[in-house]
């Protein structure tokens, strides 16, 4: 097992935001995490990469018990994080974006160069030298994958990776993130966007209200459409 | 013309010194967001260590290696105060960490004293450098035209140190994102005591470049600190350009300025500061703060107002005070009197800071004024007592009006970077302005009325107007008005949507309060029997500071407690040391890091974990502490 989350309980001051959340991911998998708007994806990740200080629970990588580390050395074992708001440096130029995002190779893991990234998103390599602040919000969602590609990681969480972008970019992320899993890396998305995950998945959970609800791969979810109604229709 | 060159030409190569210690106070703001109010303190103290070096081990290093050394050995000295002392405050609120290095400032200043004694020190010249040339027909010393180039020279350093290494790139990066940063996986802890080094660093180069052309004291920590402060607050905080243009604006200004007004040389900086700060809040090159953290935010706890039980608990307490001339003799009734003084200026402190969120670095101005005012009154109209204990807190009023005014335009560390300029503004112009204020020989013979020239009878008084001052604070507190500015000050966002004006309102709290210190002042002139600049100087703006915390940030008779605590802790270890500074800052230091709720909040703390029967607000409060 890739990544095994048990148990995971978060909170936000006063406010309990997960409740003994699971989830478990191969090497190689792409695995969609699902849930409305405010059920708890965004936490889940930024849990498990230890951005939330209230949280309990135990994040096993590689084998290695990764719960009580820091953020920078969950990072530097190779668990990428994207976070949803996308959040590049907006004074630095893409170069420097990738710069910041750079880690040593690591053994048995894709070594990402900033030409592959280019050859993965053209639009980028057209502005080398242009800071993130003036970028699309299409080119700023492959910058900030781009980023934390830099690091080598072996399993990337995406945070709704298609959020408020055109089709035509929804599909080029697609192809990036099967590109990813080419490169025989794992990738957690969380999303809302069923169709969105239908191309990219091979399993899916949902989440609702802090808990995991379904766990299943796609076929499953496309054969239980009361449970694609509860819980993600809007 | 030729003359102004020459000035001009003077102006750059102070302006040099100015931004190599500007540029590390900004840069490390930039990624700690800490104003290290220290910065002033290794500035000095890079020029004292530059001096020894340069004096006593120039063999080895050379001049200009014993300069870069003594620049060396205080940027350890800075990492090291990072790791032990900084680090632990980084989740504290803006006004902890001022304090923290405040408190370092103190104890620098003392330790100075210690090492080097207390004359002042002059250094070597700079070989190559001793000479002057000719230009426009006037000599202008050789080192001036190299620190002239030297500015522009640190700058473009810089430039390629932030644009051109990884390191640079990481550390803007991590100016405008942090916590993105760390999820790429840099370690931001190395990150943070290297940034905390190079700028040390600069500031230490700065002062030790200094010393070829002046001499070393152990007064150019402050001094240079409030300049900083302006050079930052008019070029944007976090910005090493805007620290190297508005350099060279304060720089000019200052050569010029002491042409033009030269019994007043700062009217000057401050007039071009303050066009600055309407037009532009953030400085010249500076960017918005997106989400300025308010003074409170340590503990959510409903404030209410006295029951009748502790109502009638505060009377026997001021009626046991007021029992006190029948036991104490003279000299612990004067000291009696100082202590209800500071008890109604913390007070007075406490509403704006707590109350208000307006953490004020320069309230000392307003109590200086205040004295100021009572003193010209007796001084120069022959008035009596009564009429200038009730006319001379007007001039702290005014000075608060007007301070204030620009002040509320800005908030958190601005803000209390920008009362700390004019506090100093204030003091030196009681400094310079011999003709009516008697400068440093200050305004002797304020004496008051003959039935309160007893010790007694003065006690009494200062009884009577602390508790009346601090009773009409204190209803203030729970006044619609007093819910209006904790309103604002928790979110300025909301309250304007339901059409409180920020602004408005911050700025009578500010007069409020600058009101209520102006009393306290004029009742200190009469206890003293004289005005001195010092009575506005940053000490007492300190003082207050630190009685506030003491007592309790977030509480609402927090002030009252520190003041009285803090006072005579203050007086008694005056009589027990000859380094009271030493001592104070350690003081300082220790209550941020061990007591920061302070003596009433420790308190109300212990209270609240056995909750009694019928106390309402005690769940939600509960509720609350888990954030």
């Amino acid at each position: 097992m890739k990544l095994q989350v048990s148990n995971l309980n978060s909170h936000y001051g006063p406010a309990h935001i997960l409740y003994d959340v699971g989830l478990e991911i191969g090497a190689g998998e792409v695995v969609a995490l699902l849930g409305r708007n405010g059920a708890g994806k965004s936490t889940t990740f930024r849990s498990i990469v230890g951005l939330v200080p209230q949280r309990a629970g135990t994040v096993m990588f590689d084998g290695a018990d990764v719960s009580r580390l820091p953020t920078y050395e969950i990072v530097r074992r190779g668990l990428g994080y994207v976070p949803e708001d996308r959040r590049i440096f907006s004074h630095l130029t893409v170069e420097e974006n990738f710069e910041v995002g750079r880690q040593a190779p690591r053994p048995g893991v894709a070594t990402w160069t900033p030409d592959m990234l280019y050859k993965l998103f053209p639009n980028l390599g057209e502005m080398r030298k242009r800071p993130g602040g003036q970028m699309s919000g299409g080119e700023q969602q492959m910058l900030t994958i781009g980023r934390t590609l830099m690091g080598n990681p072996s399993l990337v969480l995406l945070d709704e990776p298609s959020e408020g972008l055109a089709p035509k970019i929804v599909e080029q992320m697609a192809d990036a993130i099967l590109a990813m899993k080419g490169e025989g890396l794992s990738v957690v998305i969380s999303e809302q966007n069923l169709h969105f995950a239908k191309l990219i998945s091979d399993r899916a959970y949902i989440i609702e209200k802090g808990r995991i609800r379904f766990s299943g791969t796609i076929a499953d979810l496309e054969a239980n459409p009361e449970i694609r109604d509860a819980y993600l229709a809007v | 013309m030729e003359f102004l060159l020459v000035q001009a030409l003077s102006g750059l190569a102070s302006a040099a010194s100015l931004f190599l210690v500007a540029s590390g106070l900004s840069i490390i703001f930039g990624v700690t967001r800490i104003v290290n109010f220290a910065h002033g303190a290794f500035y000095m103290l890079g020029a004292y260590v530059a001096y020894t070096l340069t004096t006593r081990f120039a063999g080895p290093f050379g001049f200009w290696g014993a300069i870069v050394a003594a620049a060396i050995i205080v940027a350890l000295l800075g990492a090291l105060m990072e790791m032990v002392l900084l680090r632990r405050i980084y989740q504290a609120p803006e006004l902890f960490q001022l304090l923290a290095t405040f408190g370092v400032t103190l104890m620098v200043q003392d330790l100075v004293v210690v090492i080097w004694g207390p004359e002042d020190l002059l250094g070597p010249r700079a070989p190559g450098f001793t000479g002057a040339i000719s230009l426009f027909g006037r000599m202008v010393p050789t080192y001036d035209l190299f620190m002239m180039t030297l500015g522009p020279v640190v700058l473009g350093i810089l430039w390629l140190l932030f644009h051109k290494t990884r390191w640079g790139v990481l550390v803007r990066a991590a100016t405008q994102d942090r916590e993105m940063v760390a999820a790429l996986g840099v370690n931001q802890k190395w990150l943070f005591t290297g940034v905390f080094a190079l700028g040390v660093f600069l500031a230490a180069l700065g002062g030790a470049l200094q010393i070829p052309r002046t001499t070393v004291t152990h007064a150019m920590d402050l001094s240079i600190i409030v300049e900083v402060f302006v050079v930052v607050v008019i070029g944007g905080l976090g910005s090493v350009f805007g620290a190297f243009v508005a350099a060279i604006i304060v720089a000019e200004l200052n050569a010029f300025g002491i042409l033009i007004l030269p019994q007043i040389s700062l009217i000057t900086v401050f007039l071009v500061m303050a066009v600055v700060l309407v037009v532009r809040p953030w400085g010249l090159f500076g960017k918005p703060e997106s989400a300025p953290r308010a003074a409170a935010g340590l503990t959510i706890r409903p404030w209410r107002p006295f029951t009748q039980v502790e109502r009638a608990g505060v009377a026997l307490v001021v009626v046991a005070v007021a029992a006190l001339p029948f036991f104490l003799g003279n000299y612990a009734l004067t000291v009696g009197a100082e202590i209800l003084i500071y008890v109604l200026f913390a007070a007075s402190l406490h509403f704006m800071m707590t109350v208000g969120g307006l953490a004020s670095f320069g309230h000392a101005a307003y109590f200086g004024l205040g004295a100021y005012g009572a003193a010209f009154l007796v001084k120069y109209m022959g008035a009596p007592m009564e009429a200038a204990l009730i006319v001379g807190p007007l001039l702290g009023l005014a000075g608060a009006v007007l301070f204030g005014w620009f002040c509320v335009r800005l908030s958190g560390v601005y803000f209390a970077m920008l009362t700390l300029a004019f506090a100093q503004i204030a003091w030196s112009i009681a400094f310079q302005w011999v003709d009516v204020t008697g400068g440093d020989n200050g305004l002797l013979g304020i004496w008051p009325a003959t039935w309160a020239s007893r010790p007694a009878g003065f006690f009494w008084l200062a009884l009577g107007i602390a508790v009346v001052g601090v009773g009409v604070l204190r209803m203030l507190v729970f006044s619609p008005f007093g819910y209006g500015l904790r309103a604002v000050r928790d979110s300025a966002l909301r309250s304007e949507a339901i059409g409180l004006n920020r602004q408005r309102m911050q700025w009578a709290a500010f007069i409020v309060a600058g009101t209520f210190a102006g009393l306290a002042g004029a009742l200190f002139a009469f206890l003293k029997g004289s005005v001195f600049p010092d009575y506005m100087a940053i000490p007492t703006s300190v003082d207050g500071l630190v009685m506030v915390l003491l007592g309790g940030v977030e509480t609402v008779s927090g002030a009252v407690v520190g003041a009285v605590l803090y006072k005579a802790l203050a007086i008694w270890l005056m009589s027990q040391t000859d380094l009271s500074k030493l001592v104070l800052g350690g003081v300082i230091v220790v209550i941020v890091l061990a007591f920061p709720k302070g003596v009433v909040g420790f308190i109300e703390d212990l209270r609240h974990r056995w909750p009694r029967k019928g106390n309402g607000a005690t769940v939600g409060a509960t509720k609350a502490e888990a954030a």
